[in-house]
């Protein structure tokens, strides 16, 4: 009976899901392995029929894993050799690993990768940026998501500043009849990505403070980081009853439901809404301290399509790449997917109104990633976890701001060369 | 049947149909327990250098975990929070075990089917829809837990147990005692059924009341079943993970006070959103639950059971 039944159980599911593959495909037939089981209908009733118009004769097949189980899976299936032609890329170290173990080939040669800039790329290349292993496909941007009728009936307008924005917050608490701001720390992860990366931007000056931090001229215990978990700490009072258990479907239920303001969101929950919320709703930007201030906001690379190097349609593969680089493509996906939004530089318009909102602040903000994803989360502690917990803890009032930054910082400074 | 009442002791003679017989559960068991313990046993030895090569270490993992700051103070918080779970188990899953089976023997007892069969339902039912209904009972917004506090008054009482760091953990350890409940009731309530009614009526008609029955007669001759009950909580205990893990996801929060060993070892095994799976250092995890799980076995086999006394029924 002692035995490791875990270990046992999930090598087995591994062992069932590596044994089935082969099974499914077959010669001449391009696998695209992906985490985004929502996306099902979209790959197989818009993108791949498009693909097909072009190129009758290659048959593409989309067979996503859940989210959680992709990584380990896909893991198991490269080492067993049974994965898909194209892999679904993760944004940094996940892929790099793959692309060191020789699991992902080189794209630089594909023609039309010259339509994605660099810092779409760099999400996928090599630290010193000599070899890309993606096709950058979309990015995420985070902001907030308010309810308009809430707006209009309370009377509060679309802050500008930061002032304005917790005045707005406080009139809605003072007034009662809505949660200011809906959002639970149960889940741990809304309170970095929604919380920390969202706002923090504009203190640490986007690509500025991420770029510092990396090659150690800022520390997590200077001002602008020490700021934002501040700023963070100050939203408890804003949010649900009980928000230490709330999580992050609650969360997206009270605002959808109309009971509450204002939502700090990440583009993705766009959709959602669309279906769920029988209200008008917009967005806007984290608002920078003053009026005319460079606004700053996240703009997440966060997916990309790569070639598996034991692929044996990678003629087939190559040519499909190559179509994902053209401005059709890009045009599908982002309106097939609205809030995740194409990296690549042809102009697309985007027909949903709240997601074409989102993607408008490219013009007037600066564009940056969440800072703990490149290079800074590849020891241990791990940064980005450590994040989850501190932002989480930090509104929970926990732990104090300064105490956070200096648990980021003391865990950076057991493993990061610049930062010791 | 003429060599049932004598057995058989020429083991030559036995030697095809028995190893036959053996054959099919041996073959399961070794290929499917025994070599996958022994084989994540001998990677707990090795680590991966960037690119998939493993590379022998010795006990390097071990030192790893055990001794490195980061690792050791999350590795230990996993136990004790661990032996916490177990504690709530033991002092609330398996006394309520023993009360409800003892009530179940009681022969006035009316409905007494109706009442096994609904007790043991939570059992049968998947971990994930467990901790997924409980979410909703507890949730601060939805919950029905407040409006039933509610009925006694005692609505200031309620919080978002789930989400506290004080109180998380005891909160999942009391949905998993709700859930498994049924299963000390049902072994207990056997051992009880075993027992021979001429004890109980020769108590009664000494004049002992029920509970004193109970106490004095039923209890002792149930403890042998007390204690496998024990060890079986306490092996299923160090192994949970899949409750934690519905609930509270892998990171296991807030502030890892929800953190266990299975919690730890998927961690560290699949890895989580950014930070990376090691399958070496998984292992070691893994290892160590295993000789954790093993000590507390055999403290079980060589202390405890060695001083139950066992009458003859």
């Amino acid at each position: 009976m002692s035995k490791k039944v875990l270990a046992k159980g999930f090598a087995g599911i591994l062992a069932a899901g590596v044994a089935l593959v082969p099974m499914m495909a077959s010669a001449g037939e391009l696998v695209i392995e992906s985490w985004r089981n929502d996306d099902s209908d979209i790959w197989n009733e818009k993108i791949i029929p498009a693909f097909n118009e072009k190129h009758p004769d290659i048959k593409v097949m989309f067979k996503p894993i859940p989210p959680t189980e992709y990584n380990a899976s896909l893991n198991a299936k490269l080492a067993g050799g049974t994965a898909g032609d194209l892999i679904t890329c993760r944004p940094f170290d996940a892929s790099l690993e793959l692309y060191k173990q020789g699991d992902l080939a080189a794209l630089d040669d594909l023609p039309g990768m010259d339509s994605f800039s660099d810092v779409a790329k760099s999400a996928w290349q090599t630290d010193d940026g000599s070899a890309t292993f993606c096709v950058p496909m979309a990015s995420v941007i985070h902001g907030y998501i308010y309810n308009k009728d809430a707006f209009e009936e309370v009377g509060v307008e679309v802050p500008k500043t930061s002032a304005e924005f917790y005045a707005a917050l406080d009139k809605f608490k003072e007034d009662g009849s809505y949660i200011p701001m809906a959002m639970g720390t149960a889940d741990q992860w809304e309170a970095a990505t929604m919380g920390f990366q969202n706002i923090g931007p504009n203190y640490w000056k986007g690509e500025e403070g991420r770029k510092a931090l990396i090659d150690g001229s800022q520390k997590f215990t200077d001002a602008p980081y020490v700021a934002t978990f501040t700023e963070l700490a100050s939203w408890a009072q804003y949010l649900p009853d009980g928000f230490e258990a709330i999580s992050y479907p609650d969360a997206q239920n009270l605002f959808s439901l109309g009971r509450a303001a204002i939502y700090p969101a990440g583009s993705w929950d766009i959709s959602l809404f669309n279906s769920q919320a029988d209200f008008a709703f917009g967005g806007f930007p984290p608002p920078p301290a003053a009026a005319g201030d460079t606004c700053y906001i996240s703009d997440h690379t966060d997916i990309a399509l790569g070639l598996n190097t034991a692929s044996e349609n990678a003629e087939e593969a190559r040519i499909f790449l190559e179509w994902m680089t053209g401005s059709e493509f890009a045009t599908l996906y982002s309106n097939a997917l609205p809030g995740f939004f194409s990296l690549s530089s042809h102009a697309v318009e985007i027909a949903d109104p709240v997601a074409n909102e989102f993607v408008s602040w490219r013009q007037d903000c600066e564009s940056t990633i969440r800072n703990s994803y490149q290079i800074l989360s590849r020891g241990t502690p791990n940064l980005e976890n450590e994040l989850w917990n501190l932002s989480a803890q930090v509104i929970n009032g926990t732990i104090t701001a300064e105490e956070a930054a200096k648990t980021a910082e003391d865990g950076l400074k057991q493993w990061y060369a610049p930062h010791q | 049947m003429a060599h049932s009442t004598r057995p058989m002791t020429d083991w030559r003679k036995a030697k095809l149909p028995v190893f036959a017989f053996l054959a099919p559960a041996t073959i399961i068991y070794t290929v499917f327990m025994i070599y996958p313990l022994l084989d994540s046993i001998r990677l707990s030895f090795y680590t991966s250098v960037s690119g998939g090569d493993l590379t022998f270490v010795g006990l390097d993992n071990y030192r790893t975990i055990l001794g490195d700051p980061g690792w050791s103070a999350t590795f230990w918080n996993a136990f004790w929070n661990n032996m916490k779970f177990f504690a709530v188990h033991m002092l609330v899953q398996n006394p309520i075990g023993i009360a409800l089976a003892a009530v179940l023997s009681l022969p006035q007892l009316k409905l007494r089917n109706t009442y096994r069969t609904l007790i043991f339902m939570p059992t049968m039912l998947s971990v994930v829809v467990v901790g997924f209904i409980w979410q909703l009972i507890l949730s601060p917004v939805w919950g029905v837990g407040p409006e039933i506090l509610d009925i006694f008054g005692l609505k200031s009482l309620f919080g978002p147990w789930l989400g506290k760091e004080g109180s998380a953990l005891i909160t999942l350890a009391l949905i998993s005692v709700w859930q498994w409940v049924g299963i000390p009731m049902m072994l207990i309530y056997a051992a009880l059924l075993a027992i021979p009614e001429d004890l109980v009526d020769a108590a009664v008609v000494d004049g002992a009341s029920h509970f004193e029955v109970f106490l004095h007669i039923k209890l002792p001759l149930v403890l042998p079943t007390i204690a496998m009950v024990s060890i079986l909580t306490f092996v299923s205990n160090f192994n949970a993970f899949d409750l934690i893990y519905s609930v509270k996801g892998a990171l296991a929060g807030p502030n890892f006070s929800t953190d266990i060993m299975g919690t730890l070892f998927y961690r560290t095994f699949f890895g989580y959103q950014l930070q990376l799976g090691s399958p070496t250092l998984g292992a070691t995890v893994a290892s160590l639950m295993f000789i954790i799980i093993l000590v507390g076995v055999l403290f079980y086999l060589f202390v405890v059971q060695r001083r139950l006394s066992r009458y003859q029924l």
